[in-house]
């Protein structure tokens, strides 16, 4: 049994003197593609966040790659929920950013371009983008040093539904390419559902686990598949356990 | 197929259509381009025969007020023996010397105040006392201390840029968005290359409104100098105009100042444009 590359038990984190999770424990084991579905406000960024190193004020233990959280491990790439392009760099030189000056060039700029739909914009900058291209300019970026391990919070919320499903099977294709272990926080039970081996179900006020479901189908999967949507169903249920419990207090 | 067949025809009379109508608003546009630089002109051609029918009808006196076609001659005669350019060139060489060091001094010790907070703690404090000071305090201190010569106006150049540019860089480096810090900081960027690659770039169009600043306020600081104590320059032309009755002499100073402020201030304003071209601001018509 090889050591889970998250290993995350978070008992309390606050804002200030607002409680935002209270206790949430999950583990995610190399090669796996994981979804973290709840309600907005539940605290999935704020997750992201503490595993990506941003975050250290929290009670509870955390552990990536085997090491506590930090920043810049090379084989971390992060997309965050809004593109953060710099706006002062072109497409390709935000893309390439990781390699400084000389990353625009870099063959494996225009190759990522290609691949997100953005190869006429690599010299475009940010301000020049729709609100879908920025995000996936942002997907591109994440992308670039082929990490081990990918934490995207909601990267395809911008995007229509066509290229959404072109970029899910581009994320999945470079997941099982790069054997990558993929964190995607998504509002989007279908797709967390059609992209994972396990959705995470998380309740709000304060954050806690709501439950997980299993998605033991094996790939390529069929978007129309009756079983996906039946998982759909009870991920959906969880969910509005959620809701149900919130109006109730 | 049908589509295809049919849309072919619709496309074609678009474009027939677009096609007279798209020349038409762009060269219309460059017209109106002109018409509207054009107008700008308006008021001060009409201002300018106003005066020199004035002067000449006789209800202002001439050699206070000296018409606009007495002034082309002035011109003339100070380009001719080279005095004009003389003092241009002076002039112009020490804003350029107390700007440069100003706003050297400027940039960096807004980087430095702008992120340490220990610096801003220690010397903050300090620099906003010292910029409450009206500059033109300064002069009895600096002449006394530095002499007449071109150090104490250099000096005093120096000191008003300092100040917009220093207080312009910090405000930007306050002003940078945590978001875009936070990025740099998943690169693993640190330190100087943070400063350089995140910092220094989202700071710059503040940097450049203190730049701007601290260039109109050395030229301001160059006359005040060049007022108390020069024997060449615009300030001292203007001076020069004054004490032997020239009003003529005084106002072709005021139009070279004039000249060069725009100048000058249009070279920072063409940089800025092309360093900050990735912004994203609103543009007025016509901007
Ligand atoms: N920097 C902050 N300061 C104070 N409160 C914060 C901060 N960041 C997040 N919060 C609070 O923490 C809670 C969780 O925020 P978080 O961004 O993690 O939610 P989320 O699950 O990602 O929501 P969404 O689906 O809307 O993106 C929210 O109630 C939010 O108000
Ligand atoms: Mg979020």
């Amino acid at each position: 049994m090889t050591q889970p590359l998250i290993d995350l038990s978070i008992t309390e984190k606050r804002f200030a003197e607002k409680t935002v999770i209270a206790d949430v424990a999950f583990q995610v084991v190399q090669g796996e593609v994981v979804s973290l579905v709840g309600p907005s406000g539940c605290g999935k960024s704020t997750l992201l966040r503490i595993i990506a190193g941003l975050d250290s004020d929290y009670d509870g233990q955390a552990s990536v790659l085997g090491h506590a959280p930090r920043l810049h491990l090379d084989e971390v790439g992060l997309v965050f929920q809004e593109p953060r392009l710099l706006p002062w760099l072109t497409v390709a030189q935000n893309v390439g950013f990781e390699l400084g000056a000389k990353g625009a060039r870099h063959p494996r700029v225009a190759e990522l371009l290609a691949e997100v739909g953005l190869a006429d914009h690599a010299n475009a900058y940010p301000k020049q983008l729709s609100g879908g291209q920025a995000q996936r300019a942002a997907i591109a970026r994440g992308l670039f040093s082929r990490p081990r391990l990918l934490l995207l919070d909601e990267p395809f919320s911008a995007v229509d539904a066509f290229t959404r499903m072109r970029l899910q099977d581009l994320l999945k294709a470079i997941a099982a390419r790069h054997d990558a272990t993929v964190l995607l926080v998504t509002h989007d039970v279908g797709e967390a559902v059609y992209l994972s081996d396990r959705v995470i179900v998380l309740a709000s006020g304060p954050g806690r686990l709501r439950g997980q479901v299993r998605v033991d189908i094996p790939h390529p999967r069929d978007r129309r598949d009756p079983a996906l949507a039946l998982l759909e169903g009870q991920a959906l249920s969880l969910l509005e356990g959620v809701a149900v419990e919130q109006s109730a207090a | 197929m049908t589509e295809v067949v049919s849309s072919h025809p619709v496309a074609a009379e678009q474009r027939r259509a677009r096609a007279p109508s798209d020349t038409g608003p762009r060269a219309s546009g460059r017209l109106a381009d002109v018409a509207a630089r054009g107008r700008g002109l308006i008021v001060p051609a009409v201002l300018l025969v106003i005066w020199e029918a004035v002067v000449r009808g006789g209800l202002v006196p001439a050699n206070l007020l000296p018409p606009p076609s007495a002034l082309v001659a002035t011109v003339r005669e100070l380009l001719a023996d080279g005095e004009l350019q003389g003092h241009m060139l002076v002039s112009s060489l020490r804003v350029l010397a107390g700007f440069s060091i100003g706003a050297a001094l400027g940039v960096a010790a807004g980087a430095v105040v702008g992120l340490s907070a220990k610096a801003e703690a220690l010397i903050g404090p300090t620099f906003q006392g010292l910029r409450a000071i009206p500059s033109l305090a300064w002069v009895p201190l600096l002449l006394l201390w530095l002499g007449i010569d071109e150090t104490p106006k250099i000096v005093l150049i120096a000191i008003g840029a300092f100040f917009p540019v220093y207080a312009g860089l910090v405000s930007g480096i306050h002003n940078v968005d945590r978001k875009l810090v936070e990025l740099g900081q998943v690169y693993g960027l640190k330190g100087g290359v943070l400063i350089r690659r995140i910092f220094l770039p989202a700071a710059l169009p503040s940097l450049f409104v203190g730049l701007r600043t601290g260039l109109s306020l050395a030229w301001m600081f160059l006359v005040a100098a060049e007022l108390i104590a020069a024997t060449k320059g615009l300030g001292y032309l203007l001076s020069d105009g004054r004490e032997t009755g020239r009003a003529d002499e005084v106002i072709v100073a005021i139009l070279a100042l004039a000249l060069l402020g725009k100048l000058s201030d249009s070279g920072l304003a063409w940089l800025e444009r092309r360093l900050l071209r990735w912004r994203d601001v609103y543009k007025t018509i016509g901007a």
